[in-house]
């Protein structure tokens, strides 16, 4: 589902290079569920961004579901984007002013592929998807009004929202105090195990990453280790 | 498409209303700069028509001779400040063998001074003339008569009243056969009564030497019973003396034979510079237009500050919104917008403040020209091209400041947008 071939990436900080990936490689099948671990600045969160599409490569190989992801343009990473990931950020990225309704409506505004649903439907498919992660008395409800679990609850329905067949999180739980955070893996845990969702996580939380079927460890823009189920 | 377009328009309507205040201020820019401009431009048009309407309304064949000299684009040398222009100088201006092409001659000594019927008083020009005066300057009489020939004669205590002046002096009575008082200036209180005799139809438009203001006398009575129109030789003098040409084609010849005339009468030579002038409707228009467009390029030059004030008022709030407003481009982008979606989100946005915008600015600015109006301060004249300029402007500095700031941030990567601190 996911290959990823020798990627790296390469920032311009003024004067300086920034190597974040030196060429990682690694394999997600369909229905796995991977956490990403690894310190802070090993390059996994460029990593996920990369396979998330809202970054590219500077070289190497990525294909999405068997489509070379780096030879697409802007507009068709935008449906891969839009159709086929859902994004879940650690800081939530909700839209300030919008209702939880309006958030997880949001992607189905840029629906391509095909026509769009039809209003209605799309109201009531958010809701379905806010129902799901246990927010179905909050539709009206801003973010100013929700707590942070709630706030990433509904940034798991709103990458819910286009039915994508892969969920990527980056430090989902980074922003939640731990009574939140496990509500939040619980869902994510549903959503693998009920709906045979893809899940890749990003987290430098050991106990987090302990739940997921397969570990990938990452240091200095390089995978380091793989290891199924590693005990801790 | 149709349906798309809708439900874009009603996102960026959806967009506007969870953010009034960032709204509300874009528009107040807009709504400003129309607005000023609107007001300003129809004030200074308004004011340039109704000097100018006074005096094409006067009669294009018209012509004044005055003493002392008339410079052009500069500023007149008050009527009667030299003492040059007699009486006789106006009869010979009427005497066909002199000037064969002028139709009807009017000379004219006036001066302000003091009217009093009962407790009205009115400050008001006293001028004195002849019976031509009525068909010179096309004055028609509503009730009683105009000042004719024996009154001149005889020095009559008569006087004519323009509509307005009947109004002021006399409210609602009837003026006709009533005496007026006219004090006579340095005379240490002395007055002179005067039988109304006629009241003159409304005539509008003139605000400069407004028939509707006038109060007519016999032009000896002037100039010997109220004021002191005497020149030291003890001839009597006049202050202006109005000549209509036989047509407009007449006009420039008239001229020229006036010119010549006075010249000889004064004793100068024919290409002298003379002490008197004589000055068309032409001359008057366009030095009173050189005059009133000083006052529309300043007006016009205020609307451009307000103009550029509203300008920057919407630049300032787009550019401020723009670090949150990048990560809401991110966000969007990160979750499939394409740069044209986002583009199109922002164009909408800007048309809908605007449009919005524009059309509270044209409602504002319109009805501050029609106070002004009904104010009696000056005339205003709505004119499509000053509401035109003001919208095309105000449109496309809010077009231009809502879609630049968004077109930078949707070329970003999402994440390099989502990341904009």
């Amino acid at each position: 589902m996911i290959e990823i071939r020798e990627v790296t990436k390469v920032y311009q900080m003024g004067e300086i290079e920034v190597h974040a990936l030196r060429g990682a490689s690694m394999d997600v099948a369909p229905g796995e569920w991977v956490a990403i671990t690894g310190p802070s600045g090993s390059g996994k969160s460029t990593l996920m961004h990369i396979i998330g599409c809202l970054d590219t490569p500077t070289a190497g190989s990525y294909r999405l579901n068997d489509i070379e992801v780096s030879g697409l343009n802007d507009n068709q990473l935008a449906a891969v984007r839009n159709g086929q990931i859902g994004f879940v950020f650690q800081t939530f990225n909700l839209l300030p002013r919008a209702t939880a309704l309006q958030q997880v409506m949001l992607p189905m505004q840029y629906h391509r592929n095909g026509s769009r649903l039809p209003r209605a439907e799309r109201i009531q498919r958010a809701r379905e998807a806010l129902e799901l992660v246990g927010l179905g008395d909050r539709l009206r409800h801003r973010p100013t009004e929700l707590s942070g679990g709630q706030q990433q609850r509904v940034a798991i329905a709103r990458a819910l929202a286009q039915q994508p067949s892969i969920l990527l999180a980056d430090e989902p739980t980074g922003n939640l105090d731990s009574k939140s955070g496990a509500e939040v893996m619980e869902i994510l845990r549903n959503l693998h195990r009920e709906r045979g969702l893809t899940v890749v996580m990003v987290t430098h939380d050991p106990k987090i990453a302990a739940q997921a079927q397969r570990i990938i460890h990452i240091q200095d823009g390089l995978v380091v280790d793989e290891s199924e189920k590693v005990a801790l | 498409m149709i349906t798309d377009t809708l439900e874009s328009l009603q996102s960026a309507l959806e967009g506007l209303i969870t953010n009034k205040m960032r709204a509300s201020l874009t528009m107040l820019g807009v709504v400003i700069g129309v607005a000023a401009v609107i007001a300003l431009l129809s004030i200074g048009q308004g004011v340039q028509e109704s000097i100018t309407g006074s005096i094409t309304g006067a009669g294009s064949n018209l012509l004044f001779v005055a003493p002392g000299s008339f410079q052009m684009g500069g500023v007149e040398s008050p009527s009667g400040s030299a003492a040059s222009m007699t009486y006789a100088d106006a009869l010979a201006i009427a005497d066909p063998r002199y000037v064969p092409d002028a139709a009807l001659v009017a000379p004219e000594f006036g001066m302000n001074t003091q009217v009093i019927f009962g407790s009205a008083n009115l400050n008001a020009k006293v001028t004195g003339t002849t019976a031509t005066y009525q068909p010179a300057f096309g004055l028609e009489v509503a009730r009683g008569r105009f000042i004719i020939e024996s009154d001149v004669n005889s020095r009559s205590a008569i006087a004519v009243l323009g509509s307005q002046a009947a109004r002021d002096l006399f409210g609602g009575f009837d003026p006709l056969g009533q005496k007026i008082r006219v004090a006579i200036p340095g005379s240490g209180g002395g007055r002179v009564s005067l039988t109304v005799v006629g009241v003159l139809a409304p005539k509008g438009g003139s605000r400069a030497s407004d028939p509707d203001n006038a109060i007519l006398v016999p032009i000896t009575t002037a100039q010997t019973k109220i004021f002191d129109g005497r020149n030291a030789l003890g001839e009597p003098i006049v202050t202006t003396v109005n000549v209509e040409a036989a047509s407009e084609e007449r006009v420039d010849a008239v001229a020229t034979q006036i010119t010549a005339l006075l010249l000889q009468r004064h004793g100068f030579g024919p290409d002298e510079e003379g002490d008197f002038s004589v000055v068309t409707q032409a001359d008057l228009l366009v030095t009173v237009q050189q005059v009133t467009n000083i006052l529309v390029v300043f007006l016009g030059a205020i609307a451009a500050i307000s103009l550029l004030v509203g300008g920057i008022g919407i630049m300032n709030i787009m550019l401020v919104s723009v670090t949150e407003r990048t990560r809401e481009i991110g966000l969007r982008k990160a979750v499939g917008a394409r740069k044209s979606d986002i583009l199109v989100q922002f164009l909408l946005e800007a048309i809908v403040l605007s449009v919005i915008g524009g059309a509270i600015g044209i409602a504002v600015g319109v009805g501050i020209a029609k106070l002004v109006d009904a104010s009696g301060v000056t005339q205003a004249v709505v004119s499509s091209q000053a509401i035109l300029l003001a919208v095309s402007f105000s449109v496309a500095v809010g077009l231009f400041f809502g879609i630049y700031p968004a077109n930078r941030a949707a070329s970003l990567r999402p994440i390099e947008a989502l990341r904009y601190e």
